[in-house]
């Protein structure tokens, strides 16, 4: 059985047709990067999965459930961060994560715990208003992983860190994934990272996969990197940069 | 335990969240108290009067001379005045105050409204010229001549006049019951309808309900909250009132109490319709002001809507707010008791029921 099952969907806004007939399946302990362009309907898909936006059509299912019927069991196990989340201003780092802890009926213990993970600690008492950029995605980090999720989703994990924070991360996921206990569905511009992370890579462009696989599968002489393949597929470039 | 409970981190977080607003604090709890000690001081003072004539005239008066003897001599602007005062100690003292202008000046001068009536004579006697439809100028013109037939008898107290200084009467009574509603209903309308706006407008509600949060404990914290401060603003202002002004609640203490929770309820369910779907702070803005404004200025706040027309009072009374003010001020200054409150309590009870359901019905959470 898959973790995550999404079958030919479809969704549009009113003028753009976001995401058009997808379908992806992902095993138990599997990291699955999606990469693309800006407007390649990233994250309306992963939406779509984290159940906070209905597909038009096609069906959705996590460990063999679907969001109708079994949305409060499967709040309980997975685990995501949104694109763009702007935590309360005036509340402090260690508050917010309490916060969020009390939805998982979770209490200090792991509070602390992940504020160690994400290396916050010495911002437990900031206001998240006077956080940096990074900060601030580590915080959404360590919201995200504090139910120990089965599932993640992460939407650009790393954008916007520096090359050591992102380091960082990185380890953060590796350690994860090392323990084999949790599948992650992450996006991101950044080859190196759906390199270094993950076993199955998805492009995705114009709502469509064009292309899916192993790294090394993807890769041949003509393409030796990410980047070259994903001009060849596409005539254009990953990342503006 | 307690700490692992959702609802109570909610309400704690709410709770930090506004505190640490100064603005909020200020303009919730610091500035109603302000705005009624002002208010009510402005208008329990036993002020004076004032009246500003121009003289333009060629030849002296019997008003000259009696300017030079009740008159005292003063300089406005490098110009000489003369103001003759009127001592009055139930109606205040009256000040009537004269400066000389040709013609030309005295016309600029009313124009700017620097005066009320300009004084002329003709063959010995006063000519007054004023608007007269401009009510103060008319008061000037009939306080004036009347002073003029009789410089030197002036009745300090009419003896008809009996004075009003029972409890429950002066302005300042009229004034602080309006003020409680009406700081009721701002405190809820933008406590609660800003924060869920914002919330919303900053994908923190996505957020929260991509975890197992209730959604209705996150809104219950946020009026629980609301309801909270509203009651500290509510003691804090009945307690300097009282110092300040010695005013009293008359009526029963206990309909005070329900009636306070229902204007709470009323304003509550306002807020969470108004602010049900936009994730636009300005439309909220926009919603909330047209809320709050024809409210603010028709429900008789700070002046009674007596004097607006009649047709139009049947419809004011059925404003929430007018339920609410009307009802404080029974309570505070007619001595009503649960008899006499018991429809509006009721109806703002309903109403902000009935605004609760519609507006989670067609809440949108993300
Ligand atoms: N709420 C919305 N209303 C209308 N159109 C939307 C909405 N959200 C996304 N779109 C459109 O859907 C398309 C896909 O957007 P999406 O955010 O999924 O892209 P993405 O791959 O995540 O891009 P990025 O890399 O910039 O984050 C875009 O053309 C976007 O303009
Ligand atoms: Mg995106």
């Amino acid at each position: 059985m898959f973790e995550i099952e999404v079958k030919n969907i479809f969704k549009a806004f009113k003028t753009v047709q976001a995401v058009s007939g997808i379908s992806l399946s992902v095993k138990k302990g599997e990291f699955v990067a999606l990469l693309g362009p800006n407007g390649a309907g990233k994250t309306t898909l992963v939406e779509m999965m984290e159940g906070l936006r209905k597909p038009d059509s096609g069906q959705i299912l996590i460990q063999g459930k679907n969001w109708k019927k079994d949305e409060n069991e499967l709040r309980q196990i997975i685990g995501l961060s949104l694109q763009e989340t702007r935590f309360p201003e005036r509340l402090k780092v260690e508050e917010v994560i309490r916060l969020f802890a009390s939805f998982y009926k979770l209490g200090h213990e792991r509070v602390t715990q992940v504020m160690g993970l994400v290396g916050l600690e010495e911002k437990r008492k900031a206001l998240t208003q006077n956080l940096s950029g990074g900060q601030r995605q580590r915080l959404a980090l360590s919201v995200a992983l504090l139910n120990d999720p089965q599932i993640l989703f992460l939407d650009e994990p790393t954008t916007g860190l520096d090359p050591h924070s992102r380091y960082d991360l990185w380890n953060i996921l590796k350690e994860l994934k090392s323990r084999g206990n949790t599948t992650l569905l992450l996006t991101t511009h950044y080859m190196e990272e759906a390199q270094s992370l993950c076993d199955h890579i998805v492009i995705i462009d114009e709502g469509k996969i064009i292309k899916e696989g192993q790294l090394n599968d993807l890769l041949h002489p003509d393409a030796p990197n990410l980047d070259e393949l994903f001009i060849q597929l596409t005539g254009k470039r990953l990342t503006d940069a | 335990m307690l700490k692992r409970n959702q609802l109570y981190q909610l309400v704690v977080c709410r709770f930090w969240e506004t505190v640490r607003e100064p603005a909020v604090l200020f303009w919730g709890i610091v500035f109603p108290v302000l705005i009624s000690i002002g208010l009510g001081l402005a208008f329990s003072k036993n002020s004076e009067t004032k009246f500003n004539f121009v003289i333009a005239q060629n030849s002296p008066t019997k008003l000259d001379s009696l300017l030079s003897v009740y008159g005292q001599k003063g300089t406005k602007n490098g110009k000489e005045v003369f103001v003759w005062t009127v001592e009055d100690s139930t109606l205040g003292n009256t000040l009537f105050s004269f400066i000389y202008f040709p013609w030309s000046d005295a016309i600029v001068s009313l124009k700017r409204g620097e005066s009320d009536v300009i004084l002329t004579d003709s063959m010995g006697k006063t000519r007054y010229h004023f608007d007269p439809f401009n009510a103060p100028a008319q008061l000037a013109y009939t306080k004036l001549s009347a002073l003029l037939q009789s410089p030197t008898h002036i009745s300090t107290a009419p003896q008809e006049i009996e004075p009003l200084t029972l409890k429950g009467v002066r302005y300042i009574d009229f004034l602080i019951p309006g003020l409680l509603a009406f700081g009721l209903m701002s405190s809820l309308l933008w406590g609660i309808s800003y924060t869920i706006i914002e919330c919303r407008s900053q994908k923190l509600l996505r957020r929260m309900i991509a975890t197992p949060m209730k959604k209705s404990n996150y809104l219950i914290a946020i009026m629980f909250v609301r309801t909270i401060m509203n009651l500290i603003e509510a003691l804090l202002l009945i307690f300097v009132v009282w110092l300040i002004f010695d005013i009293r609640i008359q009526g029963s203490m206990g309909a005070l109490v329900v009636l306070f929770i229902a204007g709470n309820v009323a304003f509550t369910g306002l807020s969470v319709l108004l602010s049900c779907r936009t994730s636009k702070t300005e439309t909220g803005t926009g919603l909330i002001n047209l809320v709050q404004m024809p409210m603010m200025l028709l429900s008789g706040i700070f002046f009674s809507y007596h004097n607006f027309p009649d047709w139009s009072i049947t419809a004011i009374k059925l404003l929430p707010l007018t339920a609410l003010a009307d009802g404080f001020r029974a309570i505070f200054n007619e001595g009503a008791g649960w008899l006499q409150v018991a429809t509006p309590t009721a109806a703002l009870f309903v109403m902000g029921l009935v605004c609760f359901v519609v507006g989670m019905k067609w809440f949108k959470w993300q």
